[in-house]
């Protein structure tokens, strides 16, 4: 009994010898992964595939959380950690880990990677993420929907405020879509607060739907429920790449934000997440990237001789994504602020809004021709209304200010004056009261014409 | 009542772990969500601010207008949908009742926000129909918009509950009532009046209840169709992206459960003094009558319009899987079979983590069914009809709140061995499962004991049998029929649940089918898979909803003398 056990023994040391010394790379890693991603399956299966191809052994589970959901898993798990990497697009979302302490430093050995994409460094200068891919914001829309309905094809964010659009335009909300919050932080960084804002409310105000998913607005562009959409542009191109008659473009106001990845502090397999970053910045990995179903930018510049024609390219087009120089620390300091006014004036208000935006559209329509000064200061308070912020910038920037948006009891010293609940009770009240205002001088407008 | 005195010590421990398991899977992890509503989010003291809050602000009180309306105005339709094919089938010779009976049940069968996806397509506002309507007579009808479209695919989905209620009512009404009146002169109108309706009565309100109650707390479908303003999508939002650091989202869930046990209670009102339904089943069912050809055509002319309404999701999700590309046009451009391919061949772990949590549910639900049956109807313990009422409280605790609760109460704490928390763990999800589907079972084991005659487990023990053996050998063998049954209902309708399991997946490998399908539809190349991955559930589960009729039929017939002797032992299904 004893000596087959002895036995045993030695014939399984000697097994786990001749393993470890078959493939050296194999050999160094450990045999599991486990990366917190906000992608869906078409991302992250196929990289996974190519990536446990590249690296036999290693086994790689994807746990999926939205973006938001996945840093609140990362914090609640902090003490007891059992996840590797961080994957997902949001810059902000990595800032947020690195604030709490929660990623490893990790230098990457892959050579060709530029400093810059567009005007934004790809890597976290601290060393602490890394972005392997970029993505832009832009607006998709469904040829055949366009083509029915005789509608332009938009140009800038602008034009989608305009008339024509009513009813054909869908947005999720960046409250619940780590993308969207940028692009709506983007619109906001390159216009200005008052500006942006007002400019977001008068596209808002052509808005078929607010969804509560980021896909749902290339999912209602694809199936046509609406016309256009304004989304991150892996949406539209594998939309495309799928077979749907939709179209993607750039606006001028865009920025080009890398998709990034981080190794986790205390990663119970560092190795495996190391060779995993590797290989996504590796001319393999890169290419991987221009699979029909992700279709991202990547971060080499070389990798572009793979990409299929017409694909953009922002290290040949210098237009694409330098106009807006996005400002993170900015972005940082007023996230939830700016994710909870969108909801309180458009998410929530949606029905309010259009209805003051289309008096607006059609007093506009009757004025056009003749010259009603009345009419036209009416139209232009109206206006105003629409665009009018329950806050400025500055304060929505305030410390003490966002803290009643991201409270934690836990912590006794933070002081909190206010609920969030009861701030947007009172940004609903004076928007809502705004929107009514804005309907009636803009009708009032209407029948003086 | 058997002997109380002789041998109270098994059933007593089995009656007290069943109440353990309640009080930790359901009481406490509702509990906490109801004591965080009550806290006030700075001190952690108790509090009625929250409230307050809730009530003070304009979006809540949208939102709990909202959900009312929408569950009420599915009641609604779901009524106008299920009167006609209940009634038809019920009251009149009619070909093909027992089909039109069983394709009534097919909507039920498929997770609702899949139906939601489906019947976008085809009612959207540039769905097929509207496509074609635009195209040749100029004008759209807005089936989908706002809150219709929620309304429109919870009461298609949702009215087999009145439909299957509201025909066993009618068909337990007994004959000699009706030939009673009809010989007292009663005119046709008046005997629907007076004696058929009032009788129904208990059958529709209890189908008509748990439609309110289930679009009540439905999230599924004002999610995927993009409809926020109700308070189940509220309560789900503000605690996926604020975190569950925000007491709003408990107090909704407060809200949701007072109102889900407040259209409880309202239809046992309705139920109670309504007892006269059946005295005596002799002939049973109402008198069938025969119907003239113009009646006739007009009926089915109903019938169809009705079915193919109803069916209309599956009829929308069999084409998407089949569609390569189907974007603002009345049908796919093409077909093809490749996404049937692709689901087997890629997602095969969705159907067997669907199979695995749904059976094992299912099996947990039928054992503490009987047990909770036996402990209820045949023991003397005191306290036995408080764990009925717990174990039925679950039918009233939307699936939110418990996925909820089960984050809040077990993710500071660690499985031994697995080395994780309970709430990140896959088996977190089949009690989930278990507690959400155990008032089904047990009505349908309730039911099945109360049809094994006490005096067969007396002759048992006469005979020197002990209280264990008696139930081994006797009992539960004579309620296998009721068994199984219950065993189908719960499979079949856990298999569909995404409410408490969104909540608690935590990594895709442990996953069910309907997490996988809300997973694929979020990728442009994912809504064909998507789509298959749906039909392959409602085949599924439609084979075992197949399986349930086929038994519980068989036991019907079995049963049918039986019936006649003991016809005060009358229980309603759940």
């Amino acid at each position: 009994m004893k000596r087959k056990d002895f036995l045993r023994a030695v014939s399984g040391a000697l097994a786990v010898l001749a393993v470890s010394a078959l493939p050296t790379f194999a050999a160094d890693l450990e045999g599991k992964l486990v990366i917190v991603t906000s992608y869906p399956p078409d991302t992250t299966v196929t990289v996974k595939k190519a990536f446990e191809a590249a690296h036999p052994g290693v086994e790689v589970e994807m746990l999926k959380k939205k973006t938001t959901a996945g840093i609140k898993f990362l914090q609640e798990t902090a003490a007891n950690n059992k996840a590797d990497m961080f994957w997902a697009s949001a810059p902000d979302a990595f800032e947020v880990l690195k604030g709490d302490g929660l990623l490893a430093k990790y230098e990457v050995k892959v050579q060709g990677i530029p400093e810059k994409v567009g005007a934004f460094p790809i890597n976290d200068p601290d060393g602490y993420y890394k972005g392997f891919a970029a993505s832009g914001y832009g607006i998709m829309w469904n040829t055949r929907y366009l083509k029915a309905k005789k509608l332009p094809v938009p140009k800038t964010w602008a034009e989608l405020a305009d008339p024509v659009y009513f009813g054909h335009v869908g947005m999720s909300a960046p409250s619940r879509s780590g993308t969207t919050h940028l692009t709506v932080e983007t619109i906001l960084q390159g216009m200005g607060w008052e500006k942006g804002w007002a400019l977001m409310k008068a596209m808002s105000g052509n808005f078929k739907t607010v969804t509560e998913r980021s896909f749902g607005v290339p999912d209602g562009v694809n199936s046509g429920q609406f016309g256009l959409g304004i989304v991150i542009d892996f949406f539209g191109l594998s939309s495309q790449a799928s077979g749907f008659p939709v179209d993607f473009l750039y606006p001028p106001i865009t920025t080009l934000v890398p998709a990034n990845i981080a190794i986790v502090k205390n990663a119970p397999h560092p190795k495996a997440a190391a060779a995993f970053i590797e290989f996504l910045l590796s001319p393999e990995g890169q290419a991987v990237l221009l699979d029909p179903k992700i279709r991202r930018l990547p971060v080499n510049p070389a990798t572009y001789a793979k990409a299929p024609a017409g694909f953009p390219n922002p290290f040949k087009d210098p237009s694409l994504g330098s106009a807006v120089k996005f400002d993170l620390d900015l972005s940082k300091s007023r996230y939830n602020v700016v994710n909870s006014l969108f909801d309180v004036m458009v998410t929530y208000r949606l029905d309010d809004l259009q209805n003051a935006v289309k008096a607006i559209h059609d007093a506009k329509a009757k004025a056009k021709g003749k010259s009603n000064a009345d009419a036209d200061k009416l139209i232009a308070e109206a206006e105003a209304l629409v665009a009018k912020m329950p806050i400025t910038e500055a304060e929505a920037g305030k410390k003490e200010f966002n803290a009643i948006f991201k409270k934690k009891r836990k912590k006794a010293d933070t002081k909190v004056t206010g609920r969030q609940a009861e701030v947007e009770q009172q940004w609903d009240e004076e928007v809502k009261a705004n929107y009514a205002k804005a309907k009636e001088l803009a009708d009032k407008a209407a029948s003086m014409l | 009542m058997t002997t109380v005195s002789r041998s109270l010590w098994g059933p007593g421990a089995v009656a007290l772990s069943l109440a353990l398991f309640l009080i930790v899977f359901l009481v406490i992890p509702v509990a906490k969500v109801i004591y965080v509503a009550f806290q006030d989010p700075n001190t952690g003291a108790l509090t009625l601010i929250n409230f307050v809050d809730f009530f003070n602000t304009s979006l809540f009180q949208e939102s709990f207008f909202n959900s009312f309306y929408v569950a009420s105005m599915s009641v609604v339709l779901a009524s106008v949908f299920a009167l006609p094919l209940a009634y038809f089938t019920t009251r009149f010779n009619f070909g093909g009742s027992i089909l039109i009976q069983t394709l009534g049940v097919i909507p039920l069968i498929m997770p609702p926000f899949v139906g939601a996806v489906a019947m976008v397509l085809l009612f959207g506002q540039n769905g097929s129909i509207n496509l074609l309507l635009d195209e040749y007579l100029g004008f759209t009808i807005p089936f989908m918009e706002g809150l219709n479209g929620v309304i429109f695919v919870e009461s298609v989905h949702y009215f087999p509950f009145i439909l299957i209620n509201l025909s066993a009512a009618l068909n337990n009404i007994d004959r000699s009532m009706e030939e009673a009146a009809q010989n007292l002169g009663a005119s046709r109108g008046r005997l629907f009046r007076r004696i058929v309706f009032p009788l129904a009565m208990p059958g529709y309100v209890a189908g008509a209840s748990l439609v309110f109650l289930k679009v009540f707390d439905d999230l599924g479908t004002p999610l995927l169709l993009n409809i926020n303003n109700m308070l189940a999508p509220q309560a789900y939002l503000r605690i996926s992206s604020i975190g569950i650091n925000d007491p709003m989202g408990y107090v909704i869930s407060v809200i949701l459960v007072a109102f889900s046990l407040l259209a409880l209670w309202t239809s046992f009102l309705a139920l109670r003094g309504k007892d006269y339904a059946t005295v005596q089943k002799g002939g049973g069912g109402l008198m069938k009558r025969d119907l003239a050809g113009w009646e006739k055509a007009g009926c089915y002319a109903v019938v169809i319009l009705i079915l193919l309404l109803v069916l209309s999701p599956h009829i929308a999700l069999t084409l998407l899987s089949f569609g390569t590309v189907w974007s603002f046009s009345p049908l796919p451009d093409a077909y093809t079979a490749q996404h049937y391919v692709d689901v087997v061949s890629t997602s095969s772990t969705y159907i067997t983590n669907t199979l695995l949590y749904a059976g094992l549910a299912a099996g947990i639900d039928v054992v503490f069914g009987t047990a909770i049956a036996y402990v209820v109807w045949r023991t003397g313990l005191p306290g036995r009809k408080l764990l009925d009422y717990m174990a039925m409280g679950a039918v009233a605790i939307p699936g939110v709140v418990l996925g909820i609760g089960y984050l809040r109460t077990f993710y500071q704490f660690d499985v031994p061995f697995i080395d994780k928390p309970l709430a990140s763990w896959w088996v977190i999800i089949v009690i989930a499962l278990a507690i959400r589907r155990l008032p089904y079972a047990l009505r349908a084991c309730v039911a099945a004991l109360q049809q094994v005659s006490v005096m067969l487990e007396e002759a048992a023990e006469n005979l020197g049998a002990t209280k264990s053996r008696t139930v081994r050998r006797i009992v539960v063998p004579l309620m296998m029929g009721g068994i199984v049954a219950g065993f189908v209902t719960s499979f079949a309708t856990a298999a569909v649940e995404l409410s408490a399991t969104i909540m608690l997946v935590s990594q895709e490998s442990d996953a069910p089918l309907a997490y996988g399908i809300y997973e694929f539809m979020q990728s442009a190349s994912g809504r064909g898979p998507g789509a298959a991955l749906g039909i392959i559930a409602v085949l599924i589960i439609g084979i075992a909803t197949y399986l349930s009729h086929r038994i519980i039929n068989k036991k019907e017939t079995e049963r049918a003398p039986q019936q006649a002797a003991a016809p005060e032992e009358k229980v309603q299904g759940a």
